[in-house]
């Protein structure tokens, strides 16, 4: 990033962190956590050891960063190598992202820059127009198709937490994660303890991976003995009510599936995997060692907060986690498609000198679509 | 039967439990004791128990004798910790677990006859003391309901999750509101190598200074068996450090998870050994099965099945799997095979 735009971008957050101390806290347990964060061009900085917010807010003045992060694992010594640290406990995490859901709409609101002359497109070339280059960074704008998709994702892994593992709503925290997706933590104590193979299965559950027709009475041999009932809790439940969706069908689906055959079965639970299961990022929950983004922090990817989400239906992400301040700020502007910040339109343009509110500037240049003059 | 009875009988069938201790002190019956010659025949007893786990049988109670049961596992124990022969001692543990494992599936889903009151109480009294087992000395617990029992999530996951069967993922199993059900048999698999672990510790943990000489016989006896039957497996060359550990793990006569083995096996095939020479590296382990070893191997190798051969692990996925103990020698490799071949680079 330029130098002119990473000052722009500073002062704005330096604003937020000075006024907005309200949203930023230390996380529970804070003495047992690490936390670590970037600046704009450098690397990470990691095993820092923040007590109170106190401390937290100083680190923020005093070195503004991009992006500030905080461990879900609880250390004994957490300012220390990670060998050294003695790993006690982690919250289950997990992140949806609807990057990873496979979306229509995706290329509807994506951007490709030229890394050579920085033109944009909307289309996905195989060479640059003007340059002739192949290598291109992509970006995606504002969607409101992809909040509301990645909160479908979000319902459905807290109907899981809920009813499949007995996690109770108090335990279950969910944010927007500052960019187009959101992170879900478990505070519930009894999950702190597993070990990252046994979060990849728990993941795999979430996600109906690696289920065997077996498991509902279907066998290589016999495939007579289908046995699921839509009064059945987790994945059976699920799967049946899905099977049998009126009663009429029922017995016709069981004739089905005997004649098909074992094989066939096992393709339709996983064309069921890729509609029922929730789309979490495996890596993330299986990771008990991870520095997650720290709630109340600005993703250095857009500018938005990473803010908690009391009512998941009515959050408006572009609304409610575009936090930083309104004054006018001018830019060059490269930006394709229109964008919808507050609930205010803004673009296309054209590579422009535009004068911008400071949050959509902040968007337009974390986006890497616009530069400060 | 008294409760007195059966409490013995439940001794005899779980004598690893730290009641046993109770009740020999109850008993106060010494060492010393167990040297008069009418103790013989439960130091002979005690000297099969081993024989036959050495054998990789699991050896045959007689719930009639309970005293006699709980007495010569008490003296195999000490056969075996004078012995020094970790190989047998791992085998016993083993075989010794999995005899438990049957008596806890058993009183888990009691069925026995007679009269409808004694049967509810029998039935109540053989779970209950199996539901104990399970949550005192491997913290699991256990809910009966009508034809399943019932542990919570987090219990199933810290074990199940580490099985390498597909039947065992989380997704392949009934589980609501935080419970995961399961038949008696596959909750009492879910401690087997705990219960392997809880008797081996027994034999650790015990501390006799001297032993009578009706148990110095049997202890030389031991001894030779070892000497007859045990092979003191040598490899010559430089192995990368995660085989090395393989192969001590197995000169120890300790289990080796099956991935490791997997290593082991796909490691030495592509170094160029045959089965034939691999075969006797797995003499050690306490499941020894030659005929079970050399099917696995001829398939790994792939002479047997679709002739798929398969490759040695990544140093990613020993990684991943706590296999790997990288040195500086390994630095740049990413597959334990180039482990050599790349010092010779750099040399």
């Amino acid at each position: 990033m330029h130098e002119k735009s990473v000052a722009t971008v500073e002062s704005a957050l330096k604003e937020y962190y000075f006024n907005r101390f309200d949203l930023i806290h230390v996380p529970t347990r804070p003495t047992q956590r690490e936390f670590g964060y970037q600046k704009f061009n450098s690397g990470m900085t990691r095993h820092i050891a923040i007590k109170t917010d106190k401390e937290l807010h100083l680190l923020l003045m005093k070195e503004i960063p991009s992006d500030v992060y905080c461990s879900n694992a609880y250390y004994s010594f957490p300012n220390l190598p990670m060998s050294e640290k003695d790993w006690k406990g982690a919250d289950l995490i997990f992140d949806i992202d609807a990057k990873d859901l496979t979306l229509s709409c995706r290329k509807d609101h994506s951007i490709f820059k030229c890394v050579s002359c920085q033109a944009v497109t909307k289309q996905h070339l195989p060479k640059c127009v003007k340059c002739g280059s192949t290598r291109f960074e992509s970006t995606s704008v504002t969607c409101k198709n992809c909040i509301n998709e990645s909160k479908k994702e979000v319902r459905k892994l807290i109907d899981i937490l809920n009813h499949d593992l007995g996690i109770k709503n108090e335990e279950i925290e969910v944010y927007f994660s500052g960019n187009e997706g959101f992170h879900i933590r478990v505070t519930n104590q009894d999950y702190e303890q597993l070990d990252s193979q046994e979060r990849a299965d728990l993941a795999d559950y979430i996600m109906f991976n690696g289920v065997m027709p077996e498991t509902f009475g279907i066998r290589k041999q016999n495939t007579s003995k289908l046995d699921l009932s839509i009064e059945e809790g987790g994945w059976r439940g699920r799967i049946a009510r899905n099977l049998f969706s009126s009663k009429i069908k029922t017995s016709q689906t069981v004739k089905q599936i005997m004649v098909n055959g074992y094989s066939a079965f096992q393709l339709k639970l996983d064309e069921m995997r890729h509609i029922m299961g929730v789309r979490v990022d495996p890596k993330v929950t299986m990771d008990i060692h991870r520095i997650f983004r720290l709630e109340g922090s600005i993703n250095s990817k857009s500018g938005l907060s990473k803010i908690q989400c009391n009512n998941l239906d009515s959050f408006d992400p572009f609304l409610q986690a575009c936090l930083l301040g309104d004054d006018e700020v001018q830019i060059i502007c490269n930006c394709p498609l229109p964008i919808t910040l507050k609930n205010k339109k803004y673009g296309p343009y054209d590579n422009e000198t535009v004068t911008l509110p400071k949050f959509v500037a902040v968007y337009m240049i974390c986006k890497g679509l616009g530069t400060a003059v | 039967m008294h409760d007195d009875d059966t409490l013995q009988i439940q001794m005899a069938k779980y004598p690893f439990l730290t009641e046993t201790g109770k009740y020999l002190k109850d008993k106060s019956l010494t060492l010393e004791e167990l040297n008069n010659p009418d103790w013989k025949p439960v130091i002979e007893k005690a000297y099969h128990r081993i024989t036959a786990t050495i054998a990789g049988k699991i050896y045959n109670s007689n719930l009639d004798q309970p005293d006699i049961e709980i007495l010569s596992f008490i003296i195999a124990i000490i056969l075996l910790k004078k012995s020094g022969i970790p190989t047998f001692s791992r085998r016993f543990s083993l075989q010794e677990a999995r005899r438990a494992e049957n008596y806890l599936k058993r009183d888990l889903e009691w069925k026995g006859d007679g009269s409808i009151v004694e049967h509810v109480k029998r039935k109540g009294q053989s779970q209950q003391l199996a539901l104990d087992i399970l949550r005192n000395e491997f913290k699991l617990d256990v809910v009966m309901a009508e034809d399943s029992f019932k542990v919570r999530v987090t219990d199933y996951l810290k074990r199940g999750a580490h099985f390498h069967e597909r039947e065992w993922k989380l997704v392949n199993r009934k589980v609501e509101q935080g419970l995961v059900f399961l038949s008696s048999d596959e909750t009492v698999r879910l401690i087997r190598k705990e219960l392997d672990e809880l008797i081996g510790s027994k034999i650790q943990s015990i501390n006799i200074e001297s032993i009578p000489d009706t148990f110095q016989e049997r202890v030389r006896d031991i001894k030779t068996l070892a000497s007859n039957t045990l092979e003191i497996v040598t490899f010559s060359g430089e192995y990368p450090p995660c085989v090395k550990h393989g192969i001590e793990v197995l000169e120890r006569g300790e289990n080796l998870s099956h991935s490791g083995r997997f290593l082991l096996a796909t490691y030495l095939l592509a170094r160029g050994q045959t089965v034939d020479q691999i075969v006797p590296l797995f003499k050690n382990a306490p499941d020894y099965n030659e005929r079970i070893t050399r099917y696995q191997l001829e398939h790994i190798s792939g002479s047997l099945g679709k002739g798929t051969k398969y490759q040695c692990p990544s140093c990613d996925k020993l990684r991943s799997e706590n296999l790997c103990f990288a040195i500086p020698d390994c630095d740049g490799i990413i597959n334990p095979i180039q482990f050599g071949k790349k010092r010779k680079t750099n040399a």
